[in-house]
This record gives C-alpha cells, structure tokens and sequence, in this order.
C-alpha cells in the first residue's frame, strides 16, 4: 500500500546523474592526459655556433628556464647531438658515409625547449631573438615546425572546449532530469502537503521530510554509484591503458577517490536537496 | 467567535463567489450554509481556513482578522479548526490510525498522548475496531468518519464540514450527521455547508441561505427552502 515507486524512480534517476558527472570526471582526466601527451611531443630546438662556449650555453639554458611559459629545457651538447644523429641514422649508408665525408663533427650544440602550452613558442622565439646571447645562436627551428604546433594547438583548445561543452550540456541535462524526477515524486504527495497545510503544519514540518527524503536520495545515489563505478573501472582500466598507454583509470580513480567521492555526495545530495526546495515551494502556498 | 464583515470574494477577472456578506457565530453553535451548488457555500468556508483571501471585508476568528495573519501565523489559526471534507482528503498510504494521529504529530504531541487521544476519537466515531486499515478498505461512511476524527482529535473550537455526505448514501449520511451533532453537544462550534435538503429540515438548527453570493436568509430554526 505504501507508494515507493516514486522515490525508487527518483533514486534511480540521480544513480543516472551522479554517474553521468563522475564519467566526466573522468573524461576531463582522460582528455586532459591525452592532450598534454600531445603537447609534450613539441619543442623547439635553438642551435647555438660553434663559437658559443658550454658556459655560454648553460647560461642561456639558466635564462631561458626562468621564463614561466617554459616547462623543460635540455642541453644538448655537440659530442651528443653527433650521437644521437648516428644512432638514427646508422641503418642509412649514404647519409653515414656522407657525415664521413664530411669530417669532423658538423653538428651544432643545442638548447631543447618545452612550453607549458603550444601558444608560448612564439614567446620564446621572440625573447631568444632580442636576448642577450641572441649572437651566439645560429639558428631557432621554431618556423620549420610552427604548423605543427599550431595544429596541434587547434586541437589541443578543441578537445578542451570540447569537453568543457559536452560536460556541461551533459550537466545541465541530469540536472534537469533528475529535478523533473524529483518534482514528480512531490507532485504526487500535492494532496499530501495540502492536508498538511490545512491542519495546521508549519512550513518546515512540510517540508522537513521531503529535504530528507532529497539528501537521502542523493546520498543512496552515491553509494550506488560507486558500487557500480568500482568494478566497471576495474573492468575498462586495462582496455583503455592498451588504447592510450600510460593513462591508467583505476590509478586516476584512487589517486583522485576522495575528491571524486565529495563530488559524488556534493551533486547528489545538492541535486536532490535543490530539486526538493524548489518543487515543494508551490505546493506550500495553500 | 466568528464574525464575517462585509466579505466579498471576487474570482478573476469577473466571477463574484460572495458579495457584502456579513454574520457571526457564537460558540457553541450548529449552523448551517446552504444554498445551490456554486452559490459560495465553499467559498465562506475556505475564507475561514485562509485557503483564500477575500478581495474585500474581513473574517475574524477568535478576534484575529484571519485574512490579515502574516503566513507563518496561519498554522496556528488551523489548529484550532478542524476540517471535513466532502472528498475525505484522507493520505492513502496511511492507517486510518495514522491519518488520525498524524494532526497531534504536527502538534508535537508525544506518542502517549496520540495513542491515548486517537484511539479515544476512534472509539467516539465507532472505528476502533478498524484503526488500522487503509482508506482503501474502507466504505465510504467509515472514511468519512476518519476524516471526523481527525477533525476532532485536538479538539478544535471549530469544525467545518464542507459537504461532508456529499458522497454518501442516505444511511451513511444520517450517520455523519448524527455524529456532528454529538460533537455539537459536547461544545464544538460546527459550521455545515450542504445542498441536502433532508439533512437541514430534520437538523432543526440555524440555517444560513446563500443566494448568488449574497446571504438571502438568516433563521434560527431554518428550513430548506427551494
């Protein structure tokens, strides 16, 4: 006799909301490694004469690093560059015999430099030209690869707008969802208020039980949600990590459980306590 | 007790439910409202619950204007009315019990003085024998008789019965009324609108006759006159 169908419902709709946020929790981690993968790839190289000392270049090294846009920098050294270009080229016979030919090792020491974000090269690029050591360098790829980047850059901002869109399209749309929920449950308690009301019960005795019956929802919700999302991670970590390796979900899940869980409670609880307050207030007018 | 002054109720945009009307109600009266369906019967009533507000004149209650209470003081006004309804207004997925006791819980009556009280008003209505089923499985005379009960668990000063055997058959009907009449006797103000013209001429009690919104007549032995 007892009408639990519509508070089940309502459960089962934050279960849906509180799982649609934490997935794009995890969306935001996933893109957000995917996209600094992508960003780690790029540097630019400035190659310095022959005539710059190893101090010189530390030097540059030291002022460059200073620089907040800048993440990383490498020295490469002449001995090394030489290396590392016949490692990559040692299955090449003509290039080999060329560099033979050639004598000597024509390769120029290095700076390798990485930017926080793919729009600080030409930052960089700028304060390289007007430095002090500006003499000294012979020449700075960044033009050679500035497509590159700046592709790179596009997509970059594309993923993140992306999901930043999606997240909140996806958001507004559960919110919607589970307050119409919640807003149906109340709707069908409508004779209950007003026998309420004309008996004489204040305002909070009203709607005491059903601000209750909200944080309860939201926080059975949660547990219910993770319930489901513990073993699902568990289940996709691996297959996921085989598509992007080195992003593994079940260590972003304990590496992030407790802000994750505080998320979880915050929507849930808030959705089914917002969605309560603002569906009861109709009915409290009789 | 109750005093209407000059109460005019106008519905948007033209529709007038009551116009001008003007009485009062000692304690311990039996009165009844009656007149065709749509001449104001509810309306009066409802001015009295503040349900509505009139668009002129005042209803006073005890000595409060009930239509100038600021919101959170009309629970207090409520308490001491008890209300019936020609639909029961019963909450179906409580017990008859619980519909009853429910009143003293918004109260904040302990559980002793519930107990005590519910099953005292239950034995008055005859239901005590059926405090826990549901309204579902109940006739439509013994919801009715819930609905009683809960009006007069915390005894109020007032009841109001808005068509209270509107739904019921004629055996029932002699049954409710037989009870209000009871709890007039014990000292309950009882305020009756009905359109049953049998239930006024046996009642023998002061009958008030709404006509278009207007009260028409006023007679302290009354009769229904068509």
């Amino acid at each position: 006799m007892r009408d639990r169908s519509s508070s089940s419902a309502a459960i089962v709709v934050m279960v849906i909301a509180v799982s649609l946020f934490t997935f794009l929790v995890f969306l935001q981690g996933f893109s957000s490694y995917v996209v600094a993968s992508i960003e780690n790839r790029i540097a630019i190289s400035t190659y310095f004469t022959d005539e710059a000392s190893e101090q010189d270049i530390l030097d540059a090294k030291e002022a460059i690093i200073k620089m907040s846009v800048v993440r990383q920098v490498e020295y490469v050294s002449k001995a090394e560059a030489l290396e590392r270009f016949q490692e990559r080229h040692l299955q090449d016979d003509v290039v080999m015999e060329s560099l033979v030919a050639v004598g000597g090792n024509p390769l120029l020491a290095s700076l390798s430099i990485r930017a926080e974000s793919p729009e600080a090269y030409e930052q960089i690029t700028a304060f390289l030209s007007t430095s002090s050591f500006a003499p000294l360098i012979s020449k700075v790829d960044y033009q050679d690869r500035a497509p590159v980047i700046q592709r790179v850059s596009q997509v970059s901002a594309a993923v993140r707008v992306g999901v930043f869109l999606m997240s909140f399209i996806l958001g507004i749309i559960a919110v919607l969802v589970a307050f119409n929920t919640v807003r149906l449950a109340i709707f069908n308690s409508r004779d209950e208020i007003e026998v309420m009301k004309l008996v004489g019960a204040s305002n909070w005795f009203v709607r005491g039980p059903f601000l209750v019956q909200g944080i309860l929802a939201g926080a059975s919700a949660t547990g219910i949600t993770l319930l489901l999302m513990i073993p699902s991670i568990f289940f996709f970590a691996p297959r996921l990590e085989a598509l992007v390796p080195g992003f593994s979900l079940w260590s972003y899940l304990w590496g992030n459980f407790f802000m994750l869980l505080l998320l979880q409670l915050g929507v849930g609880v808030g959705l089914g306590v917002l969605s309560s307050t603002i569906a009861i207030r109709r009915y409290l007018r009789v | 007790m109750i005093s209407y002054q000059q109460v005019t109720k106008i519905y948007e945009p033209e529709l007038v439910a009551l116009r001008e009307v003007s009485f009062e109600v000692k304690p311990g009266e039996f009165v009844s409202f009656v007149g065709k369906s749509g001449a104001g019967k509810s309306t009066l009533l409802r001015l009295l619950l503040a349900e509505e507000r009139p668009t002129s004149g005042e209803v006073v209650f005890e000595g409060e204007s009930v239509n100038r209470v600021a919101g959170n003081q009309l629970p207090a006004i409520r308490r001491r009315l008890g209300v019936v309804f020609q639909d029961y207004k019963l909450l179906p997925s409580r017990t008859a019990y619980e519909n009853v006791a429910y009143v003293l819980e918004v109260m904040g009556a302990g559980e002793d003085v519930i107990a005590r009280e519910v099953s005292e008003v239950l034995d008055i209505v005859g239901l005590l024998g059926k405090a826990h089923q549901f309204p579902a499985q109940l006739s439509g005379g013994e919801r009715q008789r819930v609905a009683i009960a809960r009006a007069l668990v915390h005894r109020p000063r007032v009841i109001i019965a808005d068509e209270p055997t509107g739904n019921l058959d004629p055996y029932h009907t002699r049954d409710i009324i037989r009870l209000l009449v009871r709890i007039n006797e014990l000292g309950t103000t009882v305020l009756l609108a009905t359109h049953n013209r049998e239930v006024i001429n046996r009642l023998g009690k002061r009958v008030l006759t709404l006509e278009n919104g207007r009260l028409a007549r006023d007679e302290e032995r009354g009769r229904f006159v068509i």
